[in-house]
């Protein structure tokens, strides 16, 4: 007791001081932070505020370690507020360890805050953090469960994991949903950091998702995202149960506590929409299980605010990434255009974003919105008009890449963002080199800008690639001379003028392209080419990687001759260099420029590239590898794996043994990595029905409609579109002159439709569009459907496994509509048969027939019973009318031994031709016996078996997890005397209560017992009032129907105790509080408080 | 998932900063600073949303204070700027009228709200009534566990 005083004083100048409630949060002011902040807001310079943090350092260290230090968390606080200001106070790092460690509740939670914030994953003072987080996460003190559970998920080192994970773990069962919330989402931190060392835990996370509480679903579900991202096979059968959720949570099913802004529960929406697209995707049967749920989404969300666009948008995502469905298709598509069509910037972002989105699959609905895009192309706000170059480039085809490059290119020269431009330029380099033919010219110039523009930040495989592309060439010889010699004309000035500020890649391009094809421009000496050659390797700013590209290209240009003396200079000057690649190019120029011969054979002057053969496994080592292990050397291994090993033999090993199963190695199948733009077949289902009625027809396949206007006509003509076939270009004339007349447009609005026209031509011909660059949408739509029949069986061959693993998923989902809605007892029932079939133990029975006793569900872990040692029955006695049986009857084949005692009602399970069961379940002190009687009803078997029988066997059974009512699942095996084997199934079902027994204890006993146990529940009874004295009335009435044993009852309270077979305890403690009977229930055992106030509930009512 | 939050004045001095991944602190600081530069100088009437790097940056101004995001880029920007949205309205909740100075005097309050909000880069509780109840339960601790009364604060 002295140390809870103690513990008391301690804590009260901590709740004095500043911070004793929210409300006087403004006092802390006054306080030394308050005179610190101040202090620096009244100051002008930098350098007065670096000289009186300086000061303030100096007098938080000395505080901070003398011995007996009262202000910690101030001082804590301090250095906190030093080190955001972007000063270093690493000398309060151990300090704010030992806080945590040692400080009151209060001081600990500032602690863990500074540790967090000084800290990193990887730092070494982490390591000193692992103890206090153990202690605390056994804390009895929630509060402190709770810190360190938040700690934990902010950064843990990843090597000491497992010895946390059992505790965490245990958390899962928490009885306080704050807390197994935490932990959940510790556990997904863990999966993301270190996903192996949770592999053996992923059953738990079933339970999360089945968890009572919304919250802890909800939390539950940011792993399954994880892992369904990983593998959605092994997922599939949970999208009833996820569909289930979402329909209640739409359906406004939560507590009013989950809303947001009168939404329920927006972000558990997103979550549960993200892993229905995901589980929805390339697979038309489960994405039909979602048909219904998402219409009701898209309907319910119409509120204008922003949370609902955010759920629309997910909505559409998951619509476009399922097997598609017309009508949801069609009422997505509506919704975008709501977006795109917003005055609010964020919401056509969004749009913007939806459309890119979308148009892969249906690039029509681009059409629809052109207006609007060209509107974004010039919007001031570059995420926008970024934004809306990435949805061009998903529609570009060979008709309008030059516009929309010319688009992107225009976008390059304004970004200042080193990501956009390598990513924009990486997009042009495809573009161009996707249409290259078309326009020679074109792609020649777009190359230099992406290479002047993507400077030296670009990915190095677009120069490579350009390069590859022009020294391949094509089909027609023709075409592949004017696009180098092209290359080469565009060259020559640019290095004429200033070479100096060019990217060094770009410099490196060029020097090859002229080394190779300068001899295609007949006007060009090659000595002008060296001379402007030579002049790169003189500049300052010239990387030598560059240099080495241009002496090489020297060494193919030189001939001899008037050239010699350049490259006789080049070559002396470099032969000497430090750096050895310019040293041997150098070599290389100087001999080859003095052998023609030799450097005729040895580069060869328009030669196509040689494929390489390179032979990657060496196999020309194994005599070599074969010789050295005879000789005893070690087998190689690779670089990881002696990582890895190393790592092993390193570590502590935290992890109890045989707690690594390789279980979930079998649930790692082929991920489907189709890219959505195979999924185009949905346009081809949606393209009939999208509604373009609603739309102005002013723009047809082939742009702008309007025919009096000659621009457009022009436009039409200066574009063909042989892409299109016969019968649509039919089509789109029809559709042309059918276009009322428009009026005529002023000259902005006519210069946007111009550039759309220009933008969209022949979008509407599906096949034009790709963003692989190959379009055949027939071979598309076949790939699709093998893809399907694979991904069918690799589902069977995971449906498989994953059922030999986890509860079926009828109980699951039994579990999710009771626990989102009302608890009936029916589906707590299901949970049980999943829990509880493992609670047949032992089998000590007699029997006739061969019986067997097996699992009725899929775990497969349990053994079955066999018993082939049979003994004869206590009393097999002939029975002629099996029919006409009744209960008096079976009561004398009791086993004698248990006739003595109470048995509950004889009750048939099932019958069949053959064989009658019926069964009943005896208590003894020590344990519950189950018999099973066992007749025989087959009129053949009477003629041809000697006698008629009935067996009895009799089974012990042992509860291992608590729950309302236990279901033992057996089968009875038998065989028919012509030789066929068969089966009878039952099912029996015993209460609780059944199990419990009383417990004698003094009372303080009972006291010592009461704190050690960490399972608790509350509830308030109610009161049997007719006597005087309720509680002892109360108390007896429950020792009567339950068993349980009152140790002692003092005034108006009451302590009881009982036991579930064999010995784990419950301890209730009773209270009369205002006409009820308060109830405490503790016990070790996990959920057993719970089903045992089930059960009081349920006497004190039959009352 | 989110990778960080920002608290930053209109002078770009640093409230409050909140890591949910490991990262060194070369990296904060370039954070840091590339957050304010580019966040100070959007025009006013701009989207919340910007690209940095590989991540997607969603940002609101309240009053004097900027609340800076970054978010992986395949999440949701509406509801990213929601979560701040949230948050605000959490702190309003606590201090009453939040008002800069509130966060600034108490910075670690404002932390604490935030880690009973967030946790490990997800939304942990959407309550407003859950989180501030933990909250208070916490700044009202004593040390003895059986004091029932603040089980009842926090859990009731």
């Amino acid at each position: 007791m002295s140390d809870v005083v103690e513990k008391t004083l301690t804590a009260l100048p901590s709740l004095l001081s500043l911070d004793s409630h929210p409300g006087s949060a403004k006092l802390s002011s006054t306080s030394k932070l308050g005179n610190l902040i101040r202090g620096i807001t009244e100051l002008t310079s930098k350098h007065e505020e670096e000289k009186l943090i300086q000061h303030e350092l100096l007098a938080i260290k000395e505080q901070v370690s003398s011995p007996n230090t009262t202000m910690m968390k101030e001082l804590m606080v301090r250095s906190i507020y030093c080190e955001m200001l972007g000063y270093e106070a690493s000398f309060s790092y151990i300090h704010a360890i030992k806080l945590a460690q040692q400080g009151t509740v209060l001081e600990k939670r500032v602690g863990y805050l500074a540790v967090s914030l000084f800290l990193n994953e990887s730092h070494e003072l982490l390591l000193l953090l692992v103890n206090t987080v153990l202690k605390d996460l056994q804390s009895t003190n929630l509060i402190e469960v709770c810190m360190a559970l938040t700690v934990v998920s902010q950064m843990f080192p990843k090597d000491m994991i497992p010895a946390i994970l059992p505790l965490v773990e245990e958390k899962l069962n928490h009885p306080k949903e704050i807390i197994r919330r935490k932990a959940v989402l510790a556990l997904y931190k863990f999966y993301l950091i270190a996903p192996n060392q949770v592999q053996h835990i992923h059953n738990k996370f079933r339970k999360a998702l089945c968890d009572k509480d919304p919250g802890v679903m909800t939390a539950s579900l940011h792993i399954y995202l994880q892992m369904i991202q990983e593998n959605p096979e092994a997922y599939k059968d949970l999208t009833p149960s996820f569909v289930t959720i979402l329909k209640q949570v739409v359906g406004g099913k939560l507590p009013m506590d989950f809303n947001y802004h009168t939404v329920p529960a927006p972000w558990l929406q997103i979550q549960l929409l993200r892993i229905l697209s995901l589980l929805g995707k390339n697979d038309q049967s489960t994405s039909e299980v979602m048909y219904e749920v998402l219409d009701e989404s898209l309907q319910r969300a119409e509120m204008n605010h922003n949370i609902t666009y955010a759920i629309l948008y997910e909505c559409v995502k998951c619509i476009y990434t399922i097997h598609p469905k017309s009508d949801l298709l069609e009422k997505a598509a509506k919704c975008i255009g709501n977006f795109v069509l917003s005055p609010k910037i964020n919401l056509k972002y969004l749009g913007l974003k939806a459309l890119t989105y979308v148009v892969q699959q249906d690039p029509k609905l681009a059409l629809q919105h052109q207006m609007t895009i060209i509107e974004c192309l010039d919007h001031p706000d570059l995420i926008i008009k970024r934004e809306t170059l990435e949805l061009l480039f998903r529609i570009t085809n060979g008709q309008n890449v030059t516009v929309i490059v010319e688009k992107m290119l225009e976008f390059l020269c304004i970004s200042e963002d080193d990501h956009t431009t390598i990513d924009l330029v990486g997009k042009v380099a495809e573009l161009a080199e996707k249409y290259p033919l078309k326009y020679n010219e074109w792609f020649i110039e777009t190359m230099n800008t992406v290479f002047s523009l993507g400077g030296d930040m670009m990915q190095p495989d677009i120069p490579n690639s350009f390069l590859k592309l022009l020294s391949e060439g094509f089909d027609s010889v023709e075409e592949d001379r004017k696009l180098r010699l092209f290359a080469v004309n565009s060259y020559i000035p640019l290095l004429r003028g200033e070479p100096g500020k060019l990217p060094q890649r770009f410099l490196q391009v060029i020097s090859w392209v002229l080394g190779e094809y300068s001899h295609l421009r007949e006007d060009l000496e090659p000595a002008e080419v060296l001379s402007l050659l030579a002049k790169l390797l003189d500049m300052k700013n010239s990387s030598s990687e560059t240099k080495s590209w241009v002496l090489m290209a020297m060494t193919k240009l030189c001939k001899g001759g008037a050239d010699a003396s350049v490259t006789q200079e080049v070559s002396e000057t470099y032969s000497s260099s430090l750096d050895t690649v310019l040293r041997q190019r150098a070599h290389e120029l100087q001999y080859l420029s003095q052998d023609p011969e030799l450097r005729a054979r040895v580069l060869p002057r328009g030669a196509k590239p040689e494929t390489l053969e390179v032979d990657s496994s060496l196999s020309f080592l194994d005599r070599f590898v074969s010789e050295a292990l005879a000789a005893g050397a070690a087998p190689y291994k690779p670089p990881h794996q002696r990582q890895e090993e190393l790592d092993q033999s390193k570590a502590l090993s935290l992890e109890p043994y045989g707690l690594s199963l390789p279980i979930s190695m079998s649930s790692c199948s082929i991920t489907d990595r189709q890219s959505p733009t195979l999924l185009s077949m949905s346009s081809g289902l949606s393209g009939d029905t999208l509604k373009l009625d609603g739309i102005k027809r002013v723009w047809g396949r082939e742009g702008y409609l309007a025919q009096r206007e000659p621009v457009e006509e022009a436009a039409q003509v200066e574009v063909p579109s042989p892409i299109q076939s016969p019968g649509r270009q039919g089509e789109g004339d029809s559709l042309h002159s059918q276009t009322p007349t428009q009026t005529p447009t002023p000259e902005p609005e006519q210069e946007k439709q111009q550039l759309a026209s220009s933008l969209f031509v022949g979008l509407a011909s599906q096949s034009s569009v790709s963003l692989m660059g190959k379009s055949e949408p027939m071979p598309q739509r076949f790939r699709r459907k093998a893809k399907g029949q694979g991904l069918g069986s690799s589902f069977i061959a995971n449906e498989q496994i994953s059922s030999s693993l986890i509860s079926p998923p009828s109980a699951v989902d039994n579990l999710l509509c009771n626990n989102l809605l009302d608890s009936n007892n029916a589906s707590e029932l299901a949970e049980q048969t999943s829990q509880l079939s493992q609670s047949l133990t032992t089998a000590n029975g007699t029997c006739h027939a061969e019986a067997e006793l097996t699992e009725s569900d899929t775990k497969g872990c349990n053994p079955a019973l066999r018993r082939d040692n049979c003994v004869v029955a206590a009393g097999p006695g002939p029975h002629n009318d099996p029919g006409r049986l009744t209960e008096v009857c079976l009561d004398s084949y009791l086993p004698a031994e248990l006739s003595g005692l109470s048995h509950s009602e004889i009750a048939p399970l099932c019958a069949n031709q053959s064989l009658n069961l019926s069964a009943c379940h005896v208590q003894k002190e020590d344990s519950l016996i189950l018999v099973v009687f066992i007749m025989n009803s087959s009129e053949s078997a009477i003629q041809q078996i000697r006698l008629v029988s009935i067996t009895v066997g009799q089974y012990s059974l042992t509860v291992k997890r608590p729950a309302v009512h236990v279901e033992v699942v057996g089968t009875v095996s038998y065989q028919l005397p012509a030789g066929t084997s068969q089966s009878l199934q039952f099912s029996y079902k015993v209460p609780l209560t059944s199990f419990i027994r009383p417990f004698v204890v003094s009372t303080e006993e009972y006291g010592t017992m009461w704190l050690s146990f960490s399972h608790d529940t509350k509830q308030n009874l109610t009161l049997i009032n007719d006597n005087q004295e309720p509680l002892t009335a109360t108390l007896n009435a429950l020792k009567k129907k339950l068993q349980l044993h009152v140790v002692e009852v003092i005034g108006m309270e009451g302590i009881v105790a009982c036991r579930l077979l064999q010995d784990l305890p419950c301890l209730m403690h009773c209270r009369v509080n205002a006409g009820w009977l308060a109830v405490w229930l503790r016990s070790p055992v996990p959920d057993l408080p719970d089903c045992l106030i089930y059960h009081c509930q349920r006497a004190l009512q039959s009352l | 998932m989110m990778r960080f939050m920002l608290l930053f004045s209109r002078q770009g001095k640093l409230r409050l900063q909140k890591w949910f991944t490991s990262m060194s602190e070369r990296e904060k600081k370039k954070i840091i600073r590339d957050m304010t530069t580019m966040v100070l100088a959007r025009q006013p009437r701009s989207c919340n949303f910007m690209q940095w790097k590989d991540l997607k940056i969603v940002y609101k101004r309240y009053a004097s204070l900027y609340f800076c995001l970054g978010v992986e880029s395949q999440e949701n920007e509406l509801l990213a700027l929601e979560i701040i949205h949230r948050y605000v309205e959490l702190l309003d909740k606590y201090f009453g009228n939040v008002c800069e100075l509130d966060i600034i005097f108490n910075f670690e309050k404002a932390y604490f709200i935030l880690d009973e909000f967030l946790m490990g880069g997800e939304i942990q509780e959407t309550s407003k009534q859950i989180v501030n109840r933990s909250i208070e339960a916490s700044d009202m601790l004593q040390e003895d566990d059986i004091s029932e009364w603040y089980e009842v604060e926090l859990f009731g």
